[in-house]
């Protein structure tokens, strides 16, 4: 009996290895409309294009937008892959057009810095914040530092009731 | 110690005052335009059959202020901006130039026939080619061109009431004083 159970184990697992193999495939499928001869140049383009934002979409690149324009822009891509243009030339006819916008990469710029470098700062920042809040933390006497000492009175009443403590626990 | 109890608060505060002028003054879809301040890229269209006659490049650069329209008959917003548009050729403000951005001359001829033409010239850009050469990522965009043929401004979406009073009007009453 049990080896049906497991046949039919196996043959759902198999489904379902088909279906990821598949839905992978279908992800990185193009679409069909263009493409170019030269599987290198076609390589090229299509990295080119992960590269750049949709215009419409915004949060897709123009390779995985299928909105009017992210296919003109593909198309666009790729006449000027294949007209012997640069990676560069390619990404600067765009941008001279929209902007760095485009590009799903911000450039290093003046106006872009903060994004840059603000990751770096802030884990800085939070590294010390981490390491003096630590530090405080492992030894307490820090903080009793700061506290008014005894005055005489207190000392003296302290003693009394260490002492009479200890008279107790000696009884 | 006061300080230590208000710093979460007044952090607090800070971001929540940004993230609401972001939410409220600024537009994710807006895109800023590289091309103002720039010449108008070079092209030249044959006009939708039976309106207006051609539209190219140098007529973008003969002295005038003049407002270069895109729009498409399938764009439901340029249908809302085109009273405005047809006001302004009625008045004889501002020379309208219309660019026909992927379109079909019969459905473009229609719709024009239908809703009434602004336009002096038109131009096809049935492969909407001109409209990426211009930067224009979404219908009807208008561009406010200079006598040298140099963009000014670009109002992008359906002219409103305030675009017209801030950016265009102005530009015009500048250029008659």
């Amino acid at each position: 009996m049990s080896w049906i159970k497991w046949k039919a184990g196996a043959w759902q697992i198999s489904l379902v290895f088909a279906l990821v193999f598949f839905w992978n495939m279908q992800a990185k499928a193009v679409f069909v409309e263009e493409r170019l001869d030269d599987p290198r140049l076609e390589e090229r383009a299509r990295n080119l294009a992960e590269g750049i934002r949709c215009l419409v979409c915004q949060n897709q690149s123009i390779m995985d937008s299928n909105a009017d324009l992210a296919k003109d822009l593909r198309s666009i891509v790729r006449e000027r892959i294949s007209a012997g243009d640069s990676d560069e030339e390619v990404r600067q006819f765009l941008v001279s057009r929209y902007g760095d916008w485009v590009l799903l990469n911000p450039p290093f710029r003046l106006r872009t810095i903060m994004l840059w470098v603000f990751p770096f700062v802030a884990l800085v920042l939070g590294g010390v914040f981490v390491v003096r809040f630590l530090r405080s933390r492992q030894n307490p006497t820090a903080e009793n530092a700061n506290l008014a000492p005894l005055s005489p009175e207190e000392e003296a009443e302290l003693e009394k009731m260490l002492g009479s403590g200890k008279d107790g626990g000696r009884k | 110690m006061k300080v230590k109890f208000l710093a979460p608060i007044l952090t607090f505060t800070a971001i929540a005052l940004v993230m609401l002028y972001a939410l409220f003054y600024l537009d994710p879809t807006e895109i800023p335009s590289e091309l103002i301040d720039k010449k108008a890229p070079e092209f030249s269209l044959s006009a939708v059959p039976g309106f207006g006659d051609d539209l190219s490049s140098a007529h973008l650069q003969d002295g005038k202020i003049t407002l270069l329209n895109v729009f498409a008959s399938w764009c439901v917003a340029c249908l809302a901006e085109h009273p405005v548009l047809m006001d302004l050729s009625r008045n004889g403000q501002v020379e309208i130039y219309g660019l026909n951005y992927k379109d079909t001359p019969t459905a473009a001829a229609e719709w024009l026939a239908k809703h009434g033409n602004p336009y002096t010239r038109t131009g096809m850009d049935l492969k909407g080619r001109v409209g990426i050469d211009f930067g224009v990522y979404g219908v009807p965009e208008t561009f406010i061109m200079g006598p040298d043929g140099t963009i000014l401004d670009k109002i992008i979406g359906p002219i409103t009431d305030k675009d017209l009073k801030e950016k265009i009007l102005p530009r015009l009453a500048q250029r008659q004083g």
